[in-house]
């Protein structure tokens, strides 16, 4: 250890000891801070001692001065809210949760089956899921789960009826403009609309989750690291999803009977559906329990994209071959920047802000800076023959989401690159990708309610 | 008198930044001056400053650096950072109002 100054009264340096072990053993308070703590214990000491207290006497004034270890350890996770997420099972009366256990379960459970109900809700009313109407069922599937989901969060932070009836007002909005809008048949605005309402609707999830309260930076993380587990969860239920599917079709095939309508109409439908809000409650139920996927996931394919950008440009630049400027490409390079955003992302969620840059945070702003130049390239040759193109919805949206992300990655490389010089903290890294959360939603909203009418609803 | 314990906490922010635009200091150093400077009536339970000064770094008001101490053991010394003077100022000047306020009232009250 690091006493390299003791005290000489031996029982007095066991009781440190105690009470260092004891401190560790807390949540919340990491191996820095029982270090910072003990050395304030230790200073107080020895101001008492210094002033002709006993070892004992001393001992027991500085730690009562220190104050009760769960009140501060409570305070410590407040501070670090990260924490929380990798280990700390809240300690009680820290918040107010009230509700867990049994009837969390029946909760979740009647809110999973209302969302797969909800599913079939339209079909009672002549729309029914298997004959031409998909387009209604994929303009509202976010409407069908994501409202259910809030109202758990309502319910599972206690937030009360009049928190839950303003946290419906984005949802019912939402669903007004999924459905007054008459889209023709292959209408790109109408596709727009499918792909961009789930994101303007996620921030709501992200006001319910937070308690419809002021949207608190450490509870914006937080719902970062939530939606990011929730992915993983979703991909791995869809996976056990498609083994039942699977085993559904082959066994009733081997009597003789096509299970296909109830697959169709409602074991994928109505699974999806519940599957969200299962998922939900899982990542809710394991957030204390186990280490997070999605850093894992991220720690793992940063080096592998950073390789793949760094090799593709030396490839354009050995070959010269310049990207050839298709359809798809704009929207592909959309992907590629929405993919390291996330990286970027997910990294900063799981660090520890007031650690020292290393080898990971270089690699970071590498796979920025490439990602930033071999989009460069790709915008130029866009922009190039975009007077050919013309502006069709498609164009204007993929072109307005790579501004979006072109911007929030151009700042985090020069934040990445302040930090690595010591010229500035972690903390404004993960300050700017906090604020700038709301802006992907902001602009999705945009595109569900102003394209349509914009472009004629072509 | 005691100082109630919701106005310790509202004061520790600016009280702390105060301490540290007077110059670099540490946890334990900065419980003394507090005790000093409010004579004894401000009283913090000492381990609750290390979450206010983690969150303050957090926000980027204040740095931190573990170096070498005077007793051979390392030791984190905090420095206030250019936005935390600036939230110093901000804060100072809440204070004020809230001070000028109750100043007003309470002149009343001892004239009339």
């Amino acid at each position: 250890m690091h006493n390299m100054r003791t005290f000489t009264d031996q029982p007095l340096e066991e009781q440190i000891a105690q009470w260092r072990a004891y401190l560790r053993r807390r949540n919340g308070v990491h191996g820095p801070d029982v270090e910072e703590l003990e050395g304030h214990l230790r200073d107080q000491l020895l101001a008492l001692t210094e002033a002709g207290l006993s070892g004992e006497e001393a001992f027991l004034v500085a730690v009562k001065r220190m104050g009760g270890l769960d009140a501060l350890s409570r305070e410590f996770a407040h501070a670090h809210s990260e924490r929380l997420w990798k280990q700390l099972v809240m300690t009680p009366d820290a918040e107010k949760p009230a509700h867990t256990g049994r009837s969390e379960i029946l909760v979740v459970l009647s809110l999973a089956v209302a969302a797969a109900l909800a599913v079939k809700v339209a079909a009672l009313f002549g729309l029914p899921i298997d004959t031409g109407e998909e387009m209604f069922y994929f303009r509202n599937a976010s409407l069908f789960v994501f409202p259910l989901l809030a109202a758990y969060f309502v319910w599972k932070r206690g937030s009360g009826v009049a928190g839950g009836l303003r946290l419906a007002l984005p949802f019912a909005v939402g669903a007004v403009f999924a459905n007054i809008f008459s889209f023709p048949k292959g209408s790109e605005t109408e596709v727009l609309t499918i792909l961009h309402l789930p994101i303007a609707l996620w921030m709501a999830v992200g006001f319910a989750y937070v308690r419809g309260r002021h949207f608190d930076d450490g509870g914006r993380m937080n719902f970062v690291r939530f939606s990011g587990e929730l992915a993983i969860y979703y991909v791995l239920i869809a996976l056990g999803g498609g083994v039942l599917t699977g085993f559904t079709m082959m066994m009733f095939k081997s009597i003789g009977m096509d299970a296909g309508w109830f697959v169709g109409g409602w074991l994928i439908p109505c699974g999806a559906a519940g599957a969200v809000i299962i998922g939900s409650w899982l990542v809710e139920a394991k957030q204390s329990v186990i280490e997070n996927m999605a850093p894992v996931l991220t720690r793992l394919f940063t080096p592998l994209f950073t390789v793949l950008l760094l090799v593709f440009l030396a490839t354009m630049v050995w070959t010269g071959s310049l990207i050839s400027v298709k359809r798809e490409v704009l929207i592909g390079f959309d992907l590629l920047l929405v993919l390291v955003v996330g990286l970027v992302l997910y990294a900063t969620s799981a660090r520890d802000p007031e650690a020292p840059a290393d080898f990971f945070d270089g690699l970071q702003l590498l796979l920025v800076v490439s990602a930033l130049v071999v989009d460069g390239v790709a915008l130029a040759s866009i922009a190039t023959r975009i007077s050919e193109f013309g502006f069709t919805p498609n164009r204007v949206a993929a072109l307005g989401e790579n501004l979006i992300l072109l911007v929030n990655l151009v700042w985090s490389a020069w934040l990445y690159a302040r930090f690595l010089r010591h010229r500035g903290s972690f903390a404004a890294l993960e300050r700017w990708q906090i604020v700038y959360l709301p802006v992907y939603s902001v602009w999705a909203a945009l595109v569900v309610t102003v394209f349509p009418p914009v472009f004629g609803y072509r | 008198m005691d100082v109630s314990k919701d106005l310790v906490a509202a004061s520790a922010t600016p009280l702390v930044l105060a301490i540290l635009a007077e110059g670099d200091s540490y946890g334990y150093a900065i419980i003394k001056r507090v005790t000093e400077l409010s004579g004894g009536q401000l009283r913090w339970t000492d381990g609750m400053l290390y979450p206010v000064l983690h969150r303050l770094e957090r926000q980027g008001y204040v740095a931190a650096k573990w170096s070498a101490s005077e007793t051979g053991r390392r030791r984190k010394y905090y420095r206030i950072t250019k936005e935390g003077r600036a939230q110093l100022a901000e804060r100072q000047q809440q204070w004020k109002a809230v001070d000028g306020t109750l100043r007003g009232i309470w002149m009343q009250a001892c004239t009339t």
